[in-house]
């Protein structure tokens, strides 16, 4: 976790000392940003030629597919593979190339092979809104919850809490992600039967309409607990070591000295003092843990039925609809690439050393 | 005269791998001083011993046995008995091996390439170090899993190589990040400098003084590209994505998953085995290494 806690060193650019400081956060601001376009080019680049040039290509498939199926001829195939595809299949790569990135600039992914006429940003519409509240809510859980514990750890050091805390923290962190969840259904919803599995699969129960009332939130919850109650243990012991680590590190910082002189109260020193200049380092993390509980949505959601954009993906890929597979994996990227630029910028807001070094 | 050649303990061909066999061998004594990394040998070793000398000691149970489905644990089958009425036990016993061995595979692949590159972008430095690292930083923003899950779509996984170099190739970045900074540190220390003004050549200072400095660290990160290659290719079989052939833990898991075993009352321990025997391996790996990172670091033990 060394390259975690180090801030993310990106363009070297030396910078003379007579440009003022405005210029430079200007300029930081702006190679952020840059890279994370550059990023997001790269993957849609990546994607196309992986579409395009691989030996199982899914566009001849699909052509193949139409000719063979329904007897469609080569040309009327070709353009209906065109149209879902949103790609000129007799134009060249290049060409091609282009067209599809223009059409990723303005939003156009192309239609779903599978389910005919539906867009793929539709179907991210649709799906996306469940991934982001499952994994929005188990994040903020995850955080709290660990900074919390950490710090009683580092409090408590080398007692049995933090010991036991300990042994938990890095058991659960090892541990597959679809591990804890396979054990989250064989014990909460069949061995203590807590929960009816059958009826909390997908993410609303049928009848419910979202909106907002109660009733739907309550919903909602019910249908998303499972798979937040699995990102939760999976990624809490993260902030539990790491807010320990730091903490102690913190502890025997001056200014605490100070605050306990100047008699404040040790919950006051604990939340104020070293609570929040502990929890600085945790923000560099933040993409990280971002990059980890998106990816691990792919599984958890299609283990629990949860209809969130990861089930979307899994079920893309295994019925080879390549448009939607693209589109929802570019959404994926978006992701971590929004919570990299968020952690690198809120870490120059909040730290000012980085703020004016430009991240060196 | 003739024999003062044979009585001086020169460089004979052996000397070498013993000295490397004396090295490990202190090495593990080390280790073994330890609490968490004894913890961790030990439940390597017996993983070792499971998946690779158990098989040949007790046959995979591959016959169905309507009277035996779900059938309870028993002495002589400690995991009783799966949907179709096979020992469950056996198929533990038979189903590590390959998992082990890809996981082994790919954590050497990513290991090489990181390694390679890193190196490579912290000794030379200049615009081939800074539009590597651009690639690395691009590379570990991509979603991994994600990732793996699309390119099984393309690539037709046939075979263990194949697993093997996609997952390796698929997690060099981080290693790759964390080596160009270690040589960069690295390459400032005296020693370096010394070998430098001695005139030592580049061959020599990087494999003499820059990688055997690097060898604790590395050893850490093997241990963990394990771990996760474990857990990227168990996450492909459990979701189906490559051909389900034979008998793995992963396999297994998926089975209990798509024949409803997971949600029966009966069947608690066969699904439990392969949970039971993929945590294990996951934790004993984990604690070999902060067994390791301890011992080689004196500073993280508080």
């Amino acid at each position: 976790m060394a390259s975690v806690a180090t801030p993310q060193t990106g363009s070297r650019d030396s910078m003379s000392l007579g440009q003022g400081l405005r210029r430079l956060w200007d300029s930081y601001l702006f190679r952020r940003i840059l890279k994370a376009i550059f990023t997001i080019w790269f993957v849609t680049t990546l994607l196309f030629f992986l579409v395009r040039l691989m030996p199982s290509n899914p566009l001849e498939i699909y052509v193949q597919e139409l000719i063979s199926q329904y007897g469609i001829p080569y040309q009327d195939a070709m353009s209906q593979a065109a149209a879902l595809f949103a790609i000129d299949l007799t134009a060249p790569l290049w060409k091609q190339y282009l067209s599809y990135l223009s059409g990723v600039m303005h939003g156009d992914l192309g239609m779903s092979l599978r389910s005919p006429g539906t867009p793929v940003t539709s179907i991210i519409a649709q799906f996306l809104p469940w991934t982001l509240f499952s994994v929005g809510t188990a994040l903020v859980i995850s955080v709290t919850v660990g900074i919390l514990l950490g710090i009683l750890m580092a409090y408590r050091r080398d007692t049995w809490t933090d010991n036991g805390l300990s042994v938990f923290a890095s058991a659960t962190t090892s541990i597959p992600n679809y591990i804890v969840g396979i054990l989250i259904i064989v014990f909460v919803a069949v061995r203590w039967n807590w929960v009816n599995f059958a009826a909390i699969r997908g993410s609303l129960s049928p009848g419910v309409t979202p909106g907002f009332n109660a009733t739907f939130f309550q919903d909602a919850l019910y249908h998303a607990a499972l798979p937040i109650a699995t990102y939760v243990i999976t990624t809490v012991g993260f902030w539990m070591l790491s807010m320990r680590n730091s903490t102690l590190a913190t502890l025997g910082e001056d200014y605490v000295t100070v605050a306990r002189a100047r008699g404040l109260s040790d919950r006051r020193i604990a939340l104020h003092y070293v609570g929040r200049n502990a929890s600085l380092p945790l923000v560099t993390a933040f993409a990280l843990a971002v990059a980890s509980i998106v990816g691990g949505a792919a599984v958890i959601e299609e283990l629990f039925r949860y209809q969130g954009i990861g089930s979307v993906l899994v079920q893309s890929v295994f019925q080879r609809d390549y448009p939607v597979m693209q589109g929802v994996f570019l959404v994926f990227t978006v992701a971590v690439v929004m919570a990299n630029l968020i952690t690198d910028l809120s870490y120059g807001l909040l730290d000012p050393r980085i703020r004016i070094s430009g991240g060196e | 005269m003739t024999t003062t050649t044979a009585d001086v303990p020169g460089p004979s061909p052996l000397s070498a791998p013993l000295s490397v066999l004396g090295t490990i061998w202190a090495t593990l004594r080390l280790l073994a001083r330890n609490r968490v990394s004894l913890i961790g040998m030990i439940g390597v070793s017996f993983y070792l011993i499971l998946v690779f000398v158990l098989p040949y000691i007790i046959p995979l149970d591959d016959t169905v046995k309507v009277d035996l489905i779900y059938a309870p644990p028993s002495l002589t089958h400690p995991f009783g008995f799966d949907s179709q009425g096979k020992d469950v036990f056996s198929q533990i016993v038979h189903g590590g091996r390959e998992l082990i061995a890809v996981a082994v595979g790919a954590a050497v692949v990513s290991t090489l390439v990181g390694t390679a590159l890193g190196g490579f972008s912290g000794v030379l430095g200049g615009k081939v170090d800074s539009s590597l690292m651009l690639l690395t930083d691009v590379w570990l923003t991509i979603p991994q899993l994600p990732l793996l899950i699309v390119m099984a779509a393309f690539i037709r996984v046939s075979g263990p190589a194949t697993l093997i170099l996609i997952i390796g190739l698929l997690s060099w970045a981080s290693l790759t990040r964390a080596v160009r900074a270690q040589v960069l540190s690295i390459k400032e220390r005296d020693f370096v400098e010394a070998a430098r003004v001695l005139d030592l050549g580049t061959t020599h200072i990087v494999t003499r003084e820059v990688l055997p400095n690097m060898v604790s660290y590395l050893t850490i990160n093997f241990i963990l590209a394990i771990t996760s290659a474990m857990y990227f290719q168990t996450a492909l079989v459990f979701l189906g994505l490559v051909p389900l052939a034979g008998t793995n833990w992963g396999i297994m898991l998926r089975f209990a998953y798509t024949r409803g075993a997971i949600f029966a009352r009966d069947s608690f321990w066969y699904i439990m085995a392969p949970v039971l025997a993929i945590s294990f391996f996951q934790l004993s790996l984990v604690a070999l290494e902060r067994g390791v990172a301890e011992v080689f670091n004196p500073r993280l033990r508080s």
